[in-house]
């Protein structure tokens, strides 16, 4: 793989670093989007994470990843169960746009079936990024029933291929995380509210920062080995603070307070349905994880509540002041009380 | 880049003086500016060639002509020797440009055989694409993520890789209209954006690129010259660290080009002025006291123009620009000073009136497009189906193969001394496209006196209603207004629905009421939006009370008369349209001049929302 961007050394853009971090510590809270400026940083954070994430352990060989402690192969017969393991890095995805959707969910095995005549299955991309990440760059430019197909399986995490003849199913649970630029189009309403947090970017607006920014990318473009062992250290220390989130995911408590004032938050909000509630509440304690804390805290809460309900609220379309903003002042008012 | 433009910035600080000099190659005297703008754009062609995937690209704009053609050669002579200068018409296929099945190796060899895209054919070298203000934003965006990676990752047609795709991009724009250019998303990720129009190519000696090429990486870059760089790109209103970015690395080449082995002032002002220029969307206030002295003010800059408000598209707090200006102004040491000065001196004329109209209306050069092309858009393939690849219809041959696949070994054995694959004829299988069906909704709202007086808040709630329907129906929509004694393109066609409302809420009512020249600026949307491929709704929201002439003369009869003639054009485009009565009492001359603009016709009064968007609606499907 490419020598990428450390994670560690991206300047600012807190918010959408924490999310890709929740994400990476509970997959659950289901997806990432990210819209904002161009040269941001987007796309440079999500190939970053791909390079901090741990390796995962696989059977070898087998298209679908799987998991060598689960009960079973649940892709249609790889022939590997049972076979070694290996360590693989966490699949990082690239569905690159004008992908079609024979790629994406995979299809019937032109060789074998020209060669040999046989009638085999060819795993896709939701197959490769099977217990890993599935990045889409201008999402609001893909076909519309690609956005629709890949929900879905991110939803369900199974993929299900009736095409030619073939009938196929194999999980495929992954993070979708997509990106784009709110000025090319924006992204079907209806979709907004499938991605479990929704971040904005800008382009850093303190000289500082924007100094840093370029003094950082100019040394990884003049030496991008010099610069990546430079980094080893932190990027280390981040991937273990991952792992160890991880592992006291399961411990952290979500005290009947939090719970209250996450549903007051969304009453407030006037948010549809309960998927916020939930959502707000996984990345809120996949955050105390993260921070080594034992609870839900209102200080969790506040930080991840503007990306888990900023695109859930029934909007007024033309609603200049941006639902951030009326995220930020339901906190002030529930939080405080 | 245009022509008296060196020397408004002549003396406004020691700095500029510094970078007037160090800009020797612009030409300090108005007579030399042509030829000085056509040496700037050459240095482009020469820093570019010297490190093409360093810096992106170029964006041309005009039309063909010899600066554009030598320009081209220019670049090619600088590239390494070898290196593939390759076209790409906007149009290409995403199967030419990332690559794919080769059909007829596939077919011969009896396997899949993949075939190289255009983008990884110009690995290590340029690739120039045509008419870019005609590319998709899938082009664009294919381009955009090459310019990214260095790379081309593929997934389509049962082909799955990766190939190198380290090039620069040179978009050829010939839009010619405002809101007509290449897509920004490219645009962003090119170094350099030069206006060829007006230039006369001027045979200049050829640098050393190779030379300079062997010494680019060992060019040292000051820390205090990148930090004035990076302090330059906040007070010109440059957001994307891109742009720092690029400027940095053409300070470096010009260090290289010019045999030495760290960048120096000089060359950083110069990129400053070749990368930064073109990009900056606002005007930091030249230092008071210099100005004082300066007996030659910039002329075409007036400060005291200098919008408080200037348009900041990506910035939702307000107030955060002007905060961010009055922080950086006390911070601007000399270099800094002397970076911005280097920069406007290439801030075209005029270009405050750019500015004002946000970016979108930028970037359009003189002259006139060519007749009304009548949009050549084959869809989106949205599947395939059996059938005949006949009649204009296009043969899917992965689909094919598919098909053909699972009867190969029954075929073999009918027809034994037959190699390769054999298809037949109820294999084949055709390419569906979906037609884009994209729409702009342009609303022309009169904010006259008479109108406002009453009933401009009634307006606007009723455009509101009317844009939030179509921002559901993901339509563009344009704004056209028209008060006192013109009209005005508020908002050219767009998506960003928020900028509708901004641009809907800072509407000033009151002032005569030029009708004709709202439908005459309404009108010249609609002729964009076709020529764009798009089908135009026109939404006319007025009192009819029409009392100005296109001429800024007063007089009801005449203003009337003239947009009577006005909306028979209307009629002649064959334009689905819409009236919105917004008199008190039903108008009988809006009536009248519907049935002139064969638009159907509604009185507010009685209109409800649902009533509006039913209406808008019966408009489009009629047109």
């Amino acid at each position: 793989m490419a020598t990428v961007f450390p994670f560690s050394a991206i300047v600012g853009q807190e918010e959408m670093k924490r999310a890709l971090l929740i994400a990476a510590i509970d997959p659950g809270v289901g997806g990432v989007l990210a819209f904002g400026d161009r040269g941001a940083g987007k796309s440079t954070a999500v190939r970053a994470l791909a390079a901090l994430l741990p390796p995962i352990a696989v059977v070898a060989g087998c298209p679908y990843g799987c998991d060598p402690a689960a009960a079973a192969c649940a892709g249609p017969g790889c022939g590997k169960w049972g076979g070694p393991s290996a360590a693989a890095p966490t699949p990082v995805v690239d569905l690159p746009l004008g992908a079609t959707e024979d790629r994406v969910v995979g299809a019937l095995d032109l060789e074998r079936a020209l060669t040999h005549g046989e009638k085999a299955f060819e795993p896709g991309l939701l197959a490769r990024a099977h217990r890993g990440f599935l990045y889409i760059d201008e999402v609001n430019l893909l076909e519309d029933h690609l956005v629709d197909l890949l929900l879905d399986v991110a939803a369900s995490g199974e993929n299900v291929v009736e095409r030619e003849g073939l009938s196929v199913r194999h999980p495929a649970r992954f993070v979708l995380v997509g990106s784009g630029n709110p000025e090319e189009g924006e992204l079907r309403p209806q979709l907004l509210d499938r991605f479990g947090l929704s971040v904005e970017v800008s382009t850093p607006r303190d000289l500082a920062d924007r100094i840093l920014v370029v003094r950082r990318r100019d040394a990884f473009d003049r030496d991008r080995a010099a610069f990546v062992a430079e980094w080893a250290a932190e990027e280390e220390t981040l991937r273990e603070k991952i792992l160890a989130a991880r592992a006291r995911l399961p411990e952290v408590a979500a005290p009947d307070a939090a719970l209250e004032k996450a549903a007051k938050l969304c009453i407030a909000l006037n948010a549809d349905g309960l998927r916020g509630e939930l959502t707000l509440l996984r990345a809120a304690r996949a955050l105390a994880a993260f921070l080594g804390d034992g609870g839900v805290a209102d200080a969790h809460l506040r930080a991840v509540a503007p990306a888990a309900l900023r695109h859930r609220l029934r909007r007024d379309p033309l609603d200049e002041a941006g639902s951030g903003a009326r995220v930020a002042r339901a906190l002030d008012t529930v939080l405080a009380a | 880049m245009n022509a008296a433009a060196p020397v408004v910035s002549g003396g406004a600080s020691p700095g500029a003086a510094a970078a007037g000099a160090a800009a020797g190659a612009a030409g300090e005297a108005a007579g030399e500016a042509a030829g000085g703008a056509w040496d700037d754009a050459a240095l482009a062609a020469d820093l570019l060639a010297l490190d093409p995937c360093g810096l992106g690209g170029a964006r041309l704009r005009g039309r063909p002509g010899p600066a554009r053609d030598a320009w081209l050669a220019r670049l090619a002579a600088g590239l390494p020797p070898g290196a593939p200068l390759r076209r790409i018409p906007a149009h290409i296929g995403e199967e030419r440009l990332l690559g794919g099945l080769d059909l007829a190796a596939t077919l011969g060899a009896g396997r899949p055989v993949t075939q190289k895209g255009l983008l990884a054919e110009c690995d290590g070298g340029a690739a120039v694409l045509a008419m870019a203000e005609r590319a998709g934003a899938t082009v664009a965006a294919h381009l955009g993520m090459a310019l990214d990676a260095g790379a081309v990752t593929l997934a389509r047609d049962g082909v799955e890789g990766a190939a190198p795709a380290r090039l620069a991009v040179v978009a050829l724009d010939e839009g010619a209209e405002d809101g007509e250019g290449a897509p920004p998303a490219l645009v962003e990720r090119l170094a350099f954006d030069l206006d060829l129009d007006r230039l006369r190519p001027v045979a200049s000696p050829p640098r050393d690129v190779a030379a300079a090429r062997g010494r680019l990486p060992g060019v040292a870059m000051p820390a205090p010259l990148m930090e004035a760089l990076c302090a330059a790109t906040v007070a010109l209103g440059v957001a994307s660290p891109r742009a720092a970015l690029f400027a940095l690395r053409a300070a470096r080449a010009l260090a290289a080009l010019d045999g030495r082995s760290e960048a120096g002032e000089a060359d950083a002002a110069l990129a400053a002025r070749l990368t930064l220029g073109p990009r900056a969307t606002q005007l930091p206030a030249p230092p008071q006291e210099e100005a004082a002295e300066d007996e030659t003010p910039p002329d075409e800059t007036p400060d005291d123009e200098t919008p408080d408000d200037a348009p900041e598209p990506q910035a939702p707090p307000e107030p955060e620009p002007d905060d961010a200006q009055e922080d950086a102004a006390p911070d601007l040491d000399a270099l800094t000073e002397m970076m911005i000065a280097a920069a406007r001196a290439a801030l075209p004329a005029g270009l405050l009136e750019g500015l004002g109209a946000g970016p979108q209306a930028r970037g359009g050069g003189a002259g006139t497009a060519g007749a009304l092309r009548k949009a050549a858009t084959r869809g989106r393939p949205i599947g395939a189906r059996a059938g005949r690849p006949e009649g204009g219809a296009r043969l899917d041959l992965v689909e094919t193969l598919r098909a053909a696949a699972p009867w190969q070994p029954l075929r073999r054995r009918a027809a034994p001394g037959r190699a390769g694959v054999l298809v037949r004829r109820e294999d084949f299988r055709i390419r569906r496209f979906k037609r884009p069906a994209e729409t702009v909704t342009i609303f022309a709202v009169d904010a006259s006196g008479s109108a406002a007086a009453q009933r401009l808040a009634e307006a606007k709630g009723a455009v509101e209603l009317l844009l939030a329907e179509s921002y559901v129906r993901r339509d563009r929509v344009a704004l056209v207004t028209f008060r006192g004694a013109t009209a005005e393109l508020a908002l050219p066609a767009t998506r960003a629905l928020a900028r509708a409302k901004r641009a809907l809420a800072g509407l000033p009512g009151g002032g005569g009421t030029p009708l004709a020249a709202g439908i005459d600026a309404a009108l010249a949307e609609a002729e964009a939006a076709l020529r764009h491929g798009w089908t135009p709704t026109l939404v006319l929201l007025t009192d009819a009370r029409a009392n100005v002439a296109r001429d800024g003369a007063g007089g009801r009869p005449r203003a009337m008369a003239e947009a009577m003639a006005a909306a028979a054009r209307v009629r002649a485009l064959r334009v689905g349209a819409l009236i919105i009565d917004a008199s008190p009492r039903a108008n009988p001359d809006a009536a009248a001049l519907a049935q002139a603009m064969g638009a159907r016709y509604l009185a507010l009064p009685r209109a409800d929302a649902a009533m509006l968007s039913g209406a808008v609606r019966a408009a489009q499907d009629g047109a």
